[in-house]
């Protein structure tokens, strides 16, 4: 899979961190999800806890979302959480 | 000195400290401007995304939720409405209030009571000052807004919402909001809109087909957590583009007063000009008829 994930991970006062992504993984209310390019589109509500994307470039980074959800769409992930840190 | 013209010494030397704050003012509010307008455009990519998906399960889901249906036959409505707390805006809190005024006539017209949610020193003055009932009431915080400020707001409007109105005194079918629309530097007009039940009219996001959706767990419960966020993150946009607003308006405000503040002091230098010629004048012809009257009083002793 040649293709990328577009992340987005925002807060309601700014864009917290975007870029491609070769992964998403992230908890549900109905358990642990991991989002791989060409996911089928997906809106789902988080449980408050770590968002881990595992960037295109072999790093990763970890959002602590509070009150947030997840959509997919096209390979555009998007991640909106009421406070991240 | 003449008693006139330290008289128009005085008011110039007042005029110029009055010019000194309202200049200083002038540039507080333009550098705090684009500031705000940046808080706008920071916030609009969460605000976007979340357009996007309440319009995605509201629009391919056949839930009955209570956020998105009418009610059959609404008995009142609340009316959220956002001004300053700070005056010396020109007409920038009461244009808001006059718009919720007119908002109210309408639902009352429509046979609904209203509930009056105010946020900024100002509007509540305005209500207390005519006895008029305040539901709830924010203020603080109006030139410079956070999410946990548009939060405690909506908690208490969504709780209002979410109560039976039959059943509870402080119940509401609808949810509207007034806030001043922030259109450019030059141009900002109050707005009246319908925040609840959901109508999704202004979708900024991008025309097209939405995928469908799976909704983890369901749809009902995406959109009974989707919803309150998205009364937030409206909350938030309108406070952020009202506080922008403010400080257009005030910036506005003290430009104009600056401008009659050198139209003022211009003229009165003038006036002090001529009160001051016409004193040398007047020294003047008193001493020649002093001299006179010396000269001619010696002529006539001899």
């Amino acid at each position: 899979m040649a293709e990328n994930l577009t992340v987005e991970v925002v807060s309601p006062e700014k864009r917290v961190w975007s870029g491609e992504a070769k992964m998403v993984s992230a908890r549900t209310l109905e358990g642990d999800i991991g989002v791989l390019p060409n996911h089928a589109p997906l809106l789902g509500v988080l449980v408050d806890g770590v968002v881990t994307v595992k960037g295109a470039d072999g790093s990763s980074h970890d959002f602590n979302i509070h009150g947030g959800f997840i959509s997919v769409s096209n390979n555009r992930v998007s991640v909106l959480g009421e406070s991240t840190d | 000195m003449g008693a006139q013209l330290r008289v128009y010494r005085r008011r110039m030397r007042s005029v110029k400290a009055t010019k000194k704050i309202t200049k200083a003012m002038e540039l507080i509010s333009a550098s705090r401007i684009v500031k705000a307008q940046q808080r706008v455009a920071a916030s609009s990519p969460y605000a976007n995304e979340l357009t996007r998906a309440v319009t995605a399960v509201a629009s391919f889901s056949s839930t009955n939720h209570p956020l998105t249906t009418p009610h059959e036959s609404p008995r009142r409505a609340a009316v959220l409405i956002i001004t300053a707390d700070r005056g010396m805006a020109g007409a920038y809190s009461n244009a808001a209030i006059k718009e919720g005024d007119q908002l109210i006539t309408t639902l009352r017209e429509r046979g609904l009571a209203t509930e009056a949610y105010l946020v900024g020193r100002k509007a509540v003055n305005y209500y207390r000052f005519r006895n008029r009932a305040i539901a709830g009431s924010w203020t603080g915080f109006s030139d410079n807004p956070t999410y946990a400020h548009a939060k405690e707001v909506s908690d208490l409007l969504i709780q209002a919402f979410v109560a039976d109105s039959s059943a509870v005194a402080n119940g509401v079918d609808e949810l509207h909001i007034v806030y001043t629309q922030f259109k450019s530097m030059i141009t900002q007009t109050p707005e009246a809109r319908r925040m609840l039940p959901l109508e999704v009219v202004e979708s900024t996001a991008p025309a097209g087909l939405l995928p469908m959706y799976e909704f983890e767990p369901n749809a009902g419960e995406v959109l009974n957590s989707l919803l309150p966020r998205y009364v937030e993150a409206r909350v938030f946009n309108a406070m952020l583009q009202s506080a922008a607003s403010e400080h257009a308006a005030r910036r506005r405000a003290m430009k104009s007063a600056t401008d009659n503040a050198d139209e003022l002091i211009k003229s009165l230098t003038r006036l002090a000009n001529a009160a001051r010629q016409a004193e040398i004048t007047q020294e003047i012809s008193e001493i020649v008829g002093g001299a006179d009257a010396l000269a001619s009083a010696s002529a006539g002793s001899e």
